[in-house]
């Protein structure tokens, strides 16, 4: 089981509701992941759309826990008070911190980032704060309260998959008793698996499954790979040799000439 | 006297929070409200006194990634 803040999850697959052909693409798609736990988000609401409400309703029956995010905040104080929004809408002291620092990356402001963990860490916030993979920055949110990091692999909605596998691997030995969650860039399943064959203890995935042609197959996909890659990391791997080692044993072979 | 709610420029004579998201039709209990960069929690909203030119948030939940 994997424990986040005290919580213990079944699942090692948090998925994103945003971007489904239709709202009952998503719930086919989060049923199929047997995930416990989803990404929210908040927005302005139009006077009588009740808009924010249908979506709140198809939430709830999901049964499912949120994790609601500051997605599209550039600084500190944006953050801050869209958790605390988000804390008195989804009555949840959980937040993704999101502070955004380049508008074509996606790439987090780690400065403004950690000082917002700070200050909501501070009030109570238990912060999954979207990071990068550099390992001071880990540290520092680490001191600053939070219990988990999300390390990106890629940018955020680009497929690429884990584009610096030795920065993750070494993000997974400096902190070898940190929940370690792999938050934006996997494209597919085999990304996935990647991440937890190297100890990653979950996945974050959004865009591809909600971009899939059949978001709940493929939600199911990733379950698997996930699985899969959480069961060979238990398992120990073997490493990559440059020569070929015969399977079949060579010792009573018969000798016909 | 003149708010800004949810960026847009809105002329009320209404000055209670609580008041003025009935009049607009904001309800529901999935709202949030920050006045002036500051949260404003659900059971503070009655009595809450706007001023002239405050800025008036009003978020709902939406799908995220």
């Amino acid at each position: 089981m994997l424990e986040l803040y005290g919580t213990s999850v079944s699942s090692r697959l948090l998925l994103g509701t945003a971007r489904y052909p239709s709202p009952a693409i998503l719930a086919d798609a989060v049923r199929a992941s047997k995930t416990d736990i989803v990404t929210v988000s908040l927005r302005r609401e139009t006077a009588g759309s009740r808009t924010g409400g249908a979506f709140f309703e198809l939430i709830r029956t999901l049964g499912v826990r949120v994790l609601p995010n500051t997605a599209g905040c550039h600084t500190v104080s944006e953050a801050v008070l869209t958790a605390k929004m988000a804390r008195e809408v989804f009555a949840t002291d959980w937040i993704k911190l999101e502070v955004i620092g380049n508008h074509d990356t996606l790439q987090p402001d780690v400065f403004a980032l950690v000082e917002a963990a700070r200050i909501l860490s501070s009030e109570g916030f238990k912060v999954f704060p979207y990071t990068t993979d550099d390992l001071v920055v880990a540290e520092r949110l680490l001191e600053a309260g939070c219990q988990v990091l999300m390390p990106w692999c890629a940018p955020i909605g680009s497929a690429m998959g884990p584009v610096n596998l030795p920065a993750l691997r070494s993000m997974r030995a400096s902190f070898p008793d940190v929940p370690l969650i792999v938050d934006a860039g996997i494209g597919r399943p085999s990304h996935a698996a990647t991440v937890m064959e190297l100890g990653f203890d979950a996945v974050l995935l959004n865009t591809a499954v909600a971009g899939a042609a059949d978001p709940a197959a493929m939600a199911a996909a990733f379950t698997g790979a996930i699985e899969a890659g959480r069961t060979a990391f238990h398992a120990g791997m073997l490493e990559p040799r440059d020569m070929a080692a015969p399977s079949t044993p060579v010792i009573g072979k018969a000798v016909f000439s | 006297m003149k708010l800004t709610i949810n960026g847009e420029d809105h002329q009320t004579d209404i000055s209670d929070l609580s008041q003025l998201l009935t009049s607009l039709e904001y309800e529901g209990d999935w709202l949030a409200t920050a006045v002036n960069g500051e949260l404003v929690h659900r059971e503070e909203r009655p009595g809450f006194v706007l001023s002239d030119r405050d800025r008036v948030e009003i978020l709902s939940p939406m799908q995220g990634g």
